[in-house]
């Protein structure tokens, strides 16, 4: 299978940089797979998991992100992303109870909430 | 003249300063190789966004509803400037060297009969701003009790500006900070990051450009990702100035070890000679008075 380039960058620093046959990512308006010769694309994403299909798989959580796919480069730009291995599940319970609390404000817009649901659930997934 | 034990306390007094500067410019070498890793760490991400921005804004169909983060209120009244600075002095022109640039843009604003703000970071630079522009502050930060910035406090200051720009507080909104060359060379720089694109930038894109498929559409991208912009930009800045403050500070302190070296030798000079002079004189009086028996 024909490879490209997958390079996921934090503000502090390059947190992974591999090639990949095939990327899934949670962007804003449902998920969508990349292969190799994708059109360009710019997107975001919303709370979720990337995972990235290689020779050896990799999931990441993210809460938010942007995207570039261009010339058989992916560039996801995102100040959350995790390792899933890394997480723990204590550190998860806390998360999904501060994130609950988040949701029952009543101030929060359509959008927030959307976002927030999502990350609900997708941690709710993760500890399953 | 000073006497001998005044040269010799002076000597120590010297001696022990040296000593002081030279363990500040072990530290400041040691913190800074630590800052400019992160500094060049911290490039990629915002120079990406910059570009995805730019790429995003050529593709944008209408110019008129676009975000005014990113084309500006088409206004140029009022002027928030963001100076950061260190919390910490010893470092030689640095915390100066930005304020200079800062004011002398002050002045250029206020002359032009515009309204000006100003939102400093880092407790040096206000100090240093509050005695002429005082009345315009209207935010200041300091992390002193933070050992290393992260990009949450960027993320802080970034709200804060965005919050001022959706009240319409101010239309144009600029940056002070020191960029790092390396470590002699730090370039005070004024960046403006709203808008985001200047006027005349339009004219040398078209080429190379790249069709893009965007989802959802270019406007809303471009929402959701210029307030992330201006974080990065402000957690950018943070890691040149980090990384600027320790290199200045490490020249600065180099130096004075330096000169603090030199004030010894000098002085022990200085000791040496009275100290030759006033056993000559003993010896003199010694032997007159043998003479005149």
């Amino acid at each position: 299978m024909s490879n490209f380039t997958v390079e996921i960058l934090s503000p502090a620093k390059s947190i992974l940089k591999i090639e990949a046959h095939e990327v899934i990512l949670p962007s804003f308006e449902g998920e969508i797979g990349i292969l190799k010769d994708h059109i360009p694309i710019i997107t975001f994403l919303r709370p979720g998991i990337i995972k990235i299909l290689s020779d050896a798989d990799q999931e990441f959580f993210v809460e938010d992100g942007t995207v570039e796919f261009v010339n058989n480069n992916l560039l996801v730009l995102t100040s959350t992303a995790r390792k899933l291995s890394d997480l723990k599940k204590e550190n998860l319970d806390l998360i999904i109870t501060e994130t609950k609390k988040a949701i029952d404000k009543d101030s929060l817009k359509d959008k927030e909430k959307y976002l927030l649901t999502y990350k609900l659930e997708t941690l709710k997934n993760i500890i399953q | 003249m000073p006497s001998l034990d005044d040269l010799k306390k002076r000597i120590k007094s010297v001696k022990s300063t040296q000593k002081i500067t030279k363990a500040m410019k072990m530290v400041a070498a040691a913190k800074l190789r630590k800052a400019q890793e992160n500094a060049e760490k911290g490039r990629p991400y915002s120079q990406k966004m910059q570009n995805i921005i730019l790429n995003l804004t050529k593709s944008i169909s209408d110019p008129q509803n676009a975000p005014k983060l990113l084309v500006g209120t088409g206004k140029d009244k009022t002027y928030l400037c963001v100076v950061l600075t260190a919390d910490r002095g010893l470092c030689g022109g640095f915390n100066s060297n930005i304020c200079k640039l800062a004011k002398s843009n002050f002045k250029k604003i206020l002359g032009e009969g515009k309204n000006l703000k100003i939102i400093t970071v880092g407790s040096k630079g206000l100090d240093q701003i509050k005695r002429d522009y005082g009345k315009y502050i209207v935010k200041k930060f300091s992390f002193k009790e933070k050992k290393q910035i992260s990009f949450n406090e960027a993320d802080l200051i970034g709200k804060e500006i965005i919050n001022l720009f959706d009240k319409e507080e101010f239309d144009i909104c600029q940056l002070f900070y020191n960029n790092f060359k390396n470590v002699i060379t730090q370039i005070p720089q004024a960046q403006q990051i709203i808008p985001a694109i200047k006027k005349d930038s339009s004219d040398k894109q078209e080429k190379n450009s790249t069709y893009y498929e965007f989802e959802p559409e270019e406007d809303e991208i471009l929402e959701d990702l210029l307030p992330k912009n201006i974080s990065t930009q402000l957690f950018k800045a943070f890691l040149e100035n980090a990384a600027s403050e320790q290199g200045s500070r490490m020249t600065a302190m180099d130096n004075a070890t330096r000169n603090a070296g030199d004030l010894v030798d000098k002085l022990t000079i200085n000791y040496n000679r009275s100290r030759q002079a006033s056993i000559t004189k003993e010896l003199i009086e010694i032997i007159s008075g043998a003479e005149s028996l």
